[in-house]
């Protein structure tokens, strides 16, 4: 075991000499992305065991055997062996299992929509995914912000994600998982940071011509405290999220500043997943109202 | 409504100088080849003897041709990639805006795929299958041709997309709602598609065509596990097609009706879902990569083996490896969508399925090793290329598994670490094993070797040039960098950005010198010339004709008693023998229909684009009718007589006897 702990060690220092361990996925700050840290380095680990021998042996076969080397044995019929043939069928199959018993298990554990358990009391955030620019509600403080989210250092956070339009990936990497985000669907996912700071969030799945803008700051405040005294400062100065407005807010627009929305329609979130669902004739009243070429349109003319 | 449907004027980008300087040197390059062609006289030779020719060995020729010019058209938008994400950083804007920049990455992805890669492929697999297996053409020389001209159509298609309209702006996966009307009314998308089905048609017609060869046209004596590994890993390949390219079909079928008659299969609204879409485009994508990767895996056995002087190590082992790489390709699609919600036991089943492909391919690759033990290998440029793909693309299996485990894929999705990877097992496996293979073979087909030294730099300006691009991306990925960016305002991100640049810099040397190389060989062809027809002691039936061979490939039809047919027939004292005599050859005569069916449809497709139906109709209707009058023509065969035969094969055996005897 020491033996690995010490490989591991060596590679992880590798790695983040190699990516000057800045803000990147090796650099994590909450639960979810450290376990995924440690996966990615074992599984690592345990695949060099393999690939090092086969770079290895190649260049040397290859010059060992090189044309020109006469003192060797030649052995042109020399095609089948059935230890050879035992070994390099057993060898990979032996790192397979034991990553596929790894694979079976971070995977159960690391289940996107597992709420985190122990953690105490989580927040449930909702987020949609707008183009092109991110819109979070906080159905149990009853407040909505646009491309920030707050949450306090140290509580879990439900997000239940969807998406206005096209889909989208919601993306933290120094708190670990992305989920997509999808039209007329709802997606989970759980994540934690175990220490206050602020982190890149953005749309990890391509979704048109303002997909680059689509950035957030992801603050995770020191304590709940001033989780509670930022929620104050939405409800204080920011307007009202009606089904008016959000008409308004979901037309494509691309690098909106934050916005905070001091209050929101009970169910936005819920209607928002639903609005696909409506029937026949009433369907894309909220849709038609935004075609996504008077963006382009509206693009170009800012181009030129 | 217009006569032209959606065409106008305005199609034409004309506020864009790189699209019409591009415009113009193609135009310029254009008028230049058809000017030397006419000084030359050469229109007739180009038509007579290419453009209807029904011969494997010319149509492979022009397959390759096609990805090697697909192959600078999707490098230059590769370059411009790398150029913009270089100069956009710290705020800055680079010289692409998004509208622009979209339509590249989508057009790279396409290009690379569909129209270099599977040519590139396709073309190898015309060339030698039928000679490996000692046939005289394959089982639909008609049909072959005809395939060949769809693949055309589609990239004639996807580079009239440059000049006119424009390029999908989706990605190269179209993702609906993405690709649906609401979010991409433009024609892009309708380019992606017909581009595809057109192309795609060709590829399916191929497979059939090569498996109806493989397996009825095998020479006496070649039993199935007699066959040369590459005609295996071929086998493989075409079996693939056929049961996944009808999925891309009917896939993009469906998208298509969403967009041209208002269904509902994948849109937002009316009970559409997009996901149906992404499970049945990876259905076919997934083994689309196997398609790629398996026939480079036949040429590096082929490769090694010959160079070793050796056998392959292990050949029903590499034949079942091949086999169960192309199962198990099929049960492991949604590992391209981990990050899409599955509960835990659906993500884990395909991410341990994903892994237990890394067994039948480290199998080969620990056989390739036995195969160079105790041999002699001779380090010549084919051997190069399959040395660093054995090194590179172990890099790009162990970062696959990596991805395959959901638990790493949930923060590497999407990154720069999966374009990384991807780029690590097409450039260092498929793309080094078709460049392998053309130097393996181009004597074979052209009749000279290539420069050796002009090889070597080629190699060595791709391979170091491919680790300097790629591995800054694997840091990026890292990094939390995601895909598609359009520009970037992270300074640790910078100097990654810049080296990868450097890197594409580094690959242009190494296309360059491999159009130098094609230069500089032809201009030495005399020295380089292989009179044997069999320039690097080969083991299987190709190098029993001559180099070019003979249009009817093998005068007799050699029995073959052994995998390594030719090594066999050498050792018997059979090469090279003079037969007292021959009986007339049945050939197929070269046909029109193909070429004439192709543009047919092609105009059905550009018609369908711009939504100018009187010429849809009219372009699917001619289609039609080349193809009746073609099932109602007789005069599609002859008999090459003894005579000529006696003639072309004297001339072979008397010059390689010659030749192996001095």
């Amino acid at each position: 075991m020491s033996i690995r702990n010490l490989c591991n060690i060596a590679l992880a220092s590798l790695v983040l000499a190699l990516s000057g361990c800045k803000g990147g996925v090796l650099d994590p700050k909450g639960q979810i992305g450290v376990d995924e840290k440690y996966l990615i380095i074992v599984a690592t680990v345990l695949m060099l065991i393999v690939v090092i021998p086969v770079i290895a042996m190649t260049i040397y076969f290859a010059w060992k055997y090189r044309d020109g080397r006469d003192q060797e044995i030649y052995a042109p019929k020399w095609a089948h062996s059935n230890k050879i043939e035992v070994v390099v069928w057993t060898i990979p199959i032996i790192i397979v299992a034991i990553l596929g018993v790894i694979t079976w298990q971070s995977t159960q554990q690391l289940d996107p929509y597992k709420p985190l358990e122990g953690k105490g009391k989580h927040l449930t955030v909702e987020v949609v995914s707008l183009n092109w620019k991110w819109l979070f509600i906080y159905p149990e403080q009853g407040i909505a912000t646009v491309n920030e989210l707050v949450f306090p250092a140290n509580v879990p956070v439900q997000y239940k994600i969807t998406s206005e339009s096209t889909m989208n990936s919601f993306f933290i990497p120094q708190l670990g998982s992305q989920i997509y985000s999808m039209a007329g669907m709802e997606t989970k996912l759980h994540l934690i940071a175990d220490e206050p700071g602020t982190f890149k969030g953005f749309s990890a799945n391509y979704s048109g011509a303002g997909f680059t803008g689509m950035k957030f700051d992801a603050i995770a405040t020191a304590t709940e405290a001033d989780f509670d005294a930022w929620v104050n400062k939405v409800k204080n100065t920011g307007s009202a999220l009606t089904k008016q407005s959000y008409v308004e807010l979901a037309k494509p627009s691309e690098y909106d500043p934050v916005k905070y929305y001091a209050s929101v329609d009970k169910d936005m979130f819920h209607s928002i997943v639903m609005k696909y669902m409506q029937a026949h004739g009433s369907h894309g009243a909220m849709q038609h109202a935004m075609p996504e070429h008077s963006a382009h349109k509206k693009h170009s003319e800012d181009e030129e | 409504m217009s006569l032209l449907g959606k065409l106008t004027l305005d199609a034409i980008p004309f506020h864009e100088p790189i699209i019409m300087v591009t415009m113009t040197v193609v135009a310029v390059l254009g008028l230049l080849v058809a000017g030397l062609v006419t000084k030359y006289k050469k229109w007739g030779v180009i038509w007579h003897d290419w453009i209807t020719s029904i011969d494997h060995k010319r149509l492979g020729v022009m397959y390759i041709i096609l990805a090697l010019i697909m192959l600078f058209r999707g490098f230059a938008d590769a370059i411009m990639m790398r150029l913009q994400l270089a100069m956009a950083t710290g705020g800055a804007s680079g010289y692409l805006p998004p509208e622009h920049y979209d339509q590249i990455f989508t057009a790279h992805g396409v290009i690379m795929i569909i129209f270099m890669a599977m040519p590139f492929m396709i073309g190898l697999m015309n060339i030698i299958l039928p000679l490996q297996i000692g046939a005289r053409d394959v089982a639909f020389p008609f049909l072959n041709n005809l395939s060949f001209w769809l693949t055309a159509g589609g990239a004639i298609l996807i580079n009239i997309s440059l000049f006119f309209g424009e390029f999908a702006k989706t990605g190269w996966v179209a993702y609906p709602p993405l690709s649906e009307l609401s979010f991409s009314p433009g024609v892009g998308v309708d380019y992606y598609i017909w581009a595809l089905q057109i192309s795609g048609l060709g590829t399916l017609l191929t497979s059939v065509n090569f498996l109806a060869t493989v397996f009825k046209m095998r020479a006496p004596g070649m039993t199935l596990m007699k066959m040369p590994i590459f005609t295996w890993a071929c086998t493989w390949a075409n079996i693939l097609i056929a049961a996944s390219f009808p999925i891309l079909t009917a896939v993009l079928a469906m998208l298509t009706l969403d967009r041209y008659l208002d269904f509902h299969f994948f849109t937002n609204e009316l009970g559409g879902n997009a996901m149906m879409y992404i499970n049945l485009f990876w259905a076919w994508g997934h083994p689309e990569v196997y398609i790629l990767i398996l026939p480079a895996f036949g040429i590096f056995s082929e490769v090694i083996s010959t160079f070793a002087g050796k056998r392959l190590f292990g050949y029903k082992s590499m034949v079942y490896a091949s086999g169960a790489i192309s199962i198990l390709g099929f049960i492991v699609w949604l590992h391209h969508f981990f990050t899409m919600g599955s509960s835990a036991n659906v993500n884990a089943f395909f991410g341990v399925m994903t892994m237990v492909i890394a067994v039948p391919t480290g199998v080969k690759l620990f056989n390739w090793l036995f195969t160079m033990y105790r041999g002699r290998l001779r380090i010549t440029v084919p051997v190069l290329w399959t040395l660093g793909f054995m090194v590179t693309f172990t890099i790009g299996g162990m970062t696959g598994v990596l991805l395959a485990i959901p638990g790493a894929d949930y923060v590497l999705h999407n990154s720069l670490f999966l374009i990384a990877h991807f780029h690590n097992t097409i450039i260092g496996g498929a793309v080094f094993g078709y460049l392998a293979g053309f130097a393996f073979w181009f004597p074979k087909a052209m009749g000279f070797k290539l420069d050796e030294s002009w090889g070597r730099r080629s190699f060595w300006c791709w391979l170091i040039g491919f680790f300097v691009a790629f591995m800054p991306l694997y840091v990026l990925g890292f990094l939390g960098m995601t895909r598609r960016l359009n520009h970037t305002n992270n300074p640790d991100w910078n100097i990654w950005l810049y080296i990868a640049a450097g890197g594409a810099v580094i690959i242009m040397f190494g296309i360059l010198f491999q159009v130098v190389q094609l230069v500089v060989s032809f201009k030495n062809r005399e020295q380089l010339d292989d009179t044997t027809g069999d320039p690097w002691n080969g083991h299987t039936l190709e190098w029993a004709s001559a180099s070019p061979p003979q249009y009817y490939n093998f005068a007799k039809i050699p029995h073959v008693d052994d995998i390594d047919a030719w090594t066999d027939m050498k050792e018997k004292g059979l090469a090279y023998k003079q037969e007292d005599s021959y009986s007339p050859i049945h050939m197929p005569k070269n046909t029109s229909a193909g070429v004439l069916m192709s543009a047919a449809l092609t105009t059905f497709c550009f018609a369908m684009i711009w939504h100018i139906w009187w010429l849809a109709a009219f372009g699917l209707l001619g289609a039609i009718v080349v193809f009746i009058k073609r099932c109602y023509t007789s005069d599609i065969d002859y008999y090459v007589q003894p005579d000529e035969i006696v003639e072309l094969e004297t001339a072979h055996n008397t010059a390689a006897t010659k030749e192996v005897n001095a």
